[in-house]
């Protein structure tokens, strides 16, 4: 019960984590949390500690790298890049993922008109 | 798909890889929190606010630990490594526990997988032939051990053979080969060899080519060709596997015989046809008018027809039984067959399943033991298991971690079992002593190895599901409140205790019932009267070689040998046989001058032996009446016989038979004497009826055996008698002299070894039982120290306090015995076939089992009762 809402979420955080690291190149966790959260204008809480999860099992699949690298203000930190397998990976999900929001964009849409 | 393969491997690869990706991921949060600080420093927090708070947003740091841990592994294999690396810690930390539960299950396991390779050999693996399952064994309908019932004449083979539509082909040994007929010279030490006549299709039919050289062909199958096949285990012994065998001459019995072949190994016909004797040479078997004349010879196996089941095969056997009868004249001829490997294992199956139900039981009761040395444990760590359950363990999870602890166990002790279990059927493949068919096939193989591991995952899971669920639900606040002493699983948990102690002497006694049964009946066996004494007396193969050619020849190198062997000082007595009792027999039919018999009413069958004078004695046959055999009744005498009493009263009941004619085929031979009935064919046999013929009146004989009887020790004898008869029989092998007693042992040896088994399954069992009972009376006296205290405080006496914990002992044990001999009531009739002498519910063996079990119990309850009453009140009050 608790994992159908889960993948959902996995699904969308896996997207948006794909999305940011193609747009800005390669970023630490800290620095995707916080830019989800910039780009969500805060509207999208969040939590820190899932980004991993979701970061750990996007590695496993192959689809973003990690290195560890030393940040902006000289710290050690990983940093995570998208590959190949990635960004096809994403080209897919974004068609997937805007024919899903038509989907349910028109049906909404419907609801209101009756 | 790709994808997912690469997220497996690299969960998978995560699992050894556990601290190492530990320690990444923490670096990794550290710097996370460490940038979140700052970033809330420059908002204006101070540094301790904004660490705590970077803290909070990443969530319970042990929780995103243990998510990440699952989120990047096998969440299961995690689960257990966790639980093996506890457990091994655990079971290390209790060694004395750990290695007495790998003793006892060992033990079991071992037994269980050797019984098993027993079983499999015998009725689960198919017979070393090509497609045995086909195979039929096709006697003739008489009595099981009369080989000469079980066997027919040349000529009613060959109609069979050539009339029958269900078989392929029907192959057939000659049954009345001698055990060492064949005296090889020439070739280092002269050697009795063993060989068998076979049929020319004999090896083709049952699918086994020789590994050298070839088979026979039909025509050295047509006369004596001189030409023999090696069996693989001669070829090996005497020649030490050499490969240039074939095409080498032999001296087989003073005659020349040329080797076509050798056969695997593979393939043995003594462990198949014949269990316990040793075959060297198969020889071509001509199936002429005079092997015919012989009378019932041939043993014949069957191969069926695609399609031809073991009725049809049946039914069209019967059926030409009819029209063969007639045309060759043979009254007794009945054709009748069975699935090969029936014949082959068929006698053992009662005992094995017997075997195998008993070893179950030792499992069974092995599995209570340790159930309960468990529980105790359980009792012991309640508090830690309370902590762990505080510490967030579900009780799943408590679960798992038992049920993994003992199934860790089990398998420790598989190992050890394994061990035991390889070196019990290589003891049991090499002891000669016991004529178990297919006995040196008897190994642990593949299937073994499963069987094994399958019974030690049962068990570790069937002991340690009580101990598992008593582990509490939440039981927090009690166990964990109870900080001193008594932390018990309260009263529930003794009572199971208690109950798989009654359990565990139930499961014994009926182990028990059924060894005493099968000891008694044992002993009944071994106290038969056998008609012969076999103490001090001995046996020695002493055949006349081909250089006696005639029978003037032949009975003058007896009295030579007779006078000869009397002369060795101690000697008592000796005589000739032409067959030793519980070996072959073969059997004419024997009737009364003085009466008409007709198909409806035949003579009676009785077994032959060819004796010389002198044998009864040798033997301790007594005689009942008339006289003796004596050197004078030979080839120029009237023909005379000695029958036994059991032919007697069939021939002429209530009449004196000494000077009656017994006609048997064409001869007519005067009765001079009745003589003692003896056990021919198995100790548990009745003799049926016997007659003896003067060896120098007669030489249809195959063998000639010396017996000889001392009143000195017989190891000194051997030398001796060989010593005396070097003059007449210079070639005289060595390895000849048999005891009496050890043919006897020999017969008696399937008998002993499931009769050994037993008794050391239920010795186990016993011991078991008795460490069950010592345990859980112990533990309730410890648990009670302050009672008893308290009770002695106030005056009772240590007697009395005794006599309460044997009291309690014996309501445990009473009750496992009732339960016990209920049940056994009705188990030992599964029994009744393999008795002697005493029925399944022997009172006797009932009441004794009993009393060994009381006894026992007893003493088990002794210890604890006697701890308890030297425990200081004092003490025991101020230890609160």
């Amino acid at each position: 019960m608790a994992e159908s809402k889960s993948d959902i979420l996995q699904g969308t955080l896996d997207l948006m984590v794909l999305k940011t690291l193609d747009a800005m190149g390669p970023l630490h966790g800290y620095g995707i949390a916080r830019r989800i959260e910039q780009l969500s204008e805060e509207a999208l809480l969040v939590n820190q500690g899932t980004i991993y999860l979701c970061l750990v099992r996007l590695v496993q699949k192959g689809w973003i790298k990690a290195e560890w690298g030393t940040s902006e203000n000289n710290r050690k930190a990983k940093f995570y890049s998208i590959s190949k397998p990635g960004r096809k990976q994403l080209v897919a999900e974004t068609a997937n993922w805007e024919r899903v929001s038509g989907v349910i964009g028109r049906l909404l849409q419907l609801g209101a008109q009756s | 798909m790709l994808t997912r393969l690469k997220q497996i491997g690299a969960r998978l690869r995560a699992l050894f890889r556990t601290s190492d990706l530990d320690r990444d991921f923490d670096d990794e949060l550290q710097s996370h929190v460490a940038m979140l600080a700052e970033d809330r420093i420059r908002r204006g927090m101070t540094p301790d606010q904004a660490e705590r708070a970077a803290r909070l947003e990443l969530g319970g740091l042990t929780q995103l630990r243990e998510a990440h841990r699952e989120a990047r592994g096998v969440p299961f294999f995690d689960a257990l490594a966790q639980d093996l690396r506890y457990t091994f810690r655990s079971l290390r930390r209790d060694a004395g526990f750990t290695s007495f539960a790998i003793l006892i299950v060992g033990l079991g396991i071992g037994a269980s997988s050797t019984i098993f390779s027993v079983v499999n050999a015998l009725l689960i693996r198919p017979l070393p032939f090509r497609d045995p399952g086909r195979l039929v064994w096709v006697a003739n309908s008489g009595s099981e051990n009369d080989l000469s019932g079980q066997t027919v004449p040349v000529g009613p083979f060959l109609d069979l053979r050539d009339h029958a539509k269900s078989f392929s082909d029907i192959a057939a040994y000659y049954a009345f080969y001698e055990v060492g007929d064949k005296k090889l010279t020439g070739d280092g030490e002269p050697e009795r060899l063993t060989g068998v006549p076979v049929s020319q299709n004999f090896f083709p039919l049952l699918g086994v080519p020789p590994q050298l050289g070839r088979s026979f062909t039909a025509e050295e199958c047509k006369g004596n060709y001189p030409v023999v096949l090696l069996s693989a285990g001669f070829w090996k012994r005497h020649f030490a596997s050499d490969p240039g065998i074939v095409g080498r001459k032999l001296t087989l019995s003073d005659r020349s015989a040329t080797v076509v072949g050798v056969m695997p190994s593979s393939f043995d016909f003594a462990s198949v046809f014949a269990p316990g004797t040793r075959i060297d040479l198969f020889l071509p078997l001509p199936l002429t008018p005079e092997v015919d004349r012989q009378g019932n010879t041939l043993s014949m196996v069957g191969r069926l027809k695609p399609g031809a089941t073991v009725q049809q095969a049946r039914a069209e056997a019967s059926v030409l039984s009819e029209p063969i009868r007639v045309r060759h004249n043979r009254d007794e001829l009945r054709f009748t067959l069975g699935p090969l490997e029936e014949h082959v294992s068929g006698r053992l199956r009662p005992a094995l399943f017997v075997l195998a139900c008993a070893v179950g039981v030792v499992m069974l009761i092995v599995c209570a033991n340790l159930s309960n040395l468990q529980l105790a444990r359980t009792a012991t760590r309640q508090k830690e298991m309370a902590i762990r359950v505080a510490l967030g363990a579900g009780r799943g999870r408590l679960i798992r971690q038992m049920l993994t602890e003992s199934v860790v166990l089990a398998c420790c002790a598989a190992m050890l079992g394994l061990t035991l279990a390889v070196a019990g059927t290589r003891v049991l493949a090499h002891l000669d002593a016991i004529s178990l068919p297919l006995r040196e096939s008897v190994h642990i193989d593949a299937g073994a190895l499963g069987f094994t591991l399958l019974i030690a995952v049962l068990t570790g899971l069937i002991f340690g599901l009580v101990p598992a669920f008593q582990v509490p639900i939440s039981a927090v606040p009690d166990s964990l409140k109870d900080a001193n002493r008594g932390s018990t699983g309260g009263k529930s948990h003794h009572s199971i205790r208690a109950m798989l102690v009654v359990s565990e002497i139930a499961f014994a006694c009926v182990l028990l019932v059924g060894a005493g049964l099968l000891i008694r009946s044992f002993l009944r066996v071994l106290d038969v009267n056998l008609g012969f004494r076999p103490e001090s007396a001995l046996a020695l193969r002493i055949d006349p070689s081909s250089q006696y050619s005639t029978q003037a020849k032949r009975n003058a190198y007896f009295d030579e040998a007779l006078r000869l062997v009397k002369s060795v000082p101690g000697i008592e007595a000796a005589g000739l046989t032409d067959v030793l009792p519980l070996g072959h027999n073969r059997s004419w039919s024997a009737g009364a001058k003085d009466k008409v018999y007709s198909i409806a009413h035949p003579p009676p069958d009785a077994f032959v032996r060819i004796v010389s004078d002198g044998y009864l004695k040798a033997m301790g046959i007594p005689l009942r009446a008339g006289r003796d055999l004596t050197e004078r009744d030979n080839v120029s005498s009237q023909p005379v016989i000695l029958i036994n009493e059991t032919l007697a009263r069939a021939l002429w009941p209530g009449r004196n038979p000494i000077g009656q004619i017994v006609q048997y085929t064409d001869r007519d031979r005067q009765v001079v004497g009745v003589v003692g009935d003896v056990r021919h064919l198995a100790l548990e046999q009745g003799s049926g009826c016997e007659m003896y013929l003067p060896i120098r009146q007669t030489d249809d004989y195959a063998s000639v055996d010396l017996v000889v009887r001392t009143a000195l020790p017989l190891a000194g004898l051997a030398p001796a008698v060989r010593a005396v008869l070097k003059p007449i029989e210079p070639n005289l092998p060595a390895n000849e002299f048999r005891t009496l007693q050890q043919l006897v042992d020999k017969a008696v040896s399937p008998r002993r070894f499931v009769v050994l088994l037993l008794a050391g399954f239920s010795a186990f069992a016993l011991m078991l039982a008795s460490l069950g009972i010592y345990g859980v009376i112990s533990y309730s006296v410890t648990q009670r120290t302050q009672e008893i205290g308290i009770r002695m405080a106030l005056g009772a006496s240590a007697r009395e306090l005794q006599a309460g914990i044997i009291f309690q002992t014996l309501r445990l044990a009473g009750m496992g015995m009732l339960a016990g001999v209920a049940a056994s009531w009705i188990l030992t009739r599964a029994l009744s076939g393999l008795l002697f002498g005493i029925s399944s519910t022997d009172p006797v063996t009932f009441l004794g089992m009993l009393a060994i079990l009381t006894v026992v119990a007893i003493t088990a309850g002794y210890l604890p009762a006697r701890r308890a009453s030297r425990i200081d009140p004092v003490m025991a009050l101020r230890a609160n």
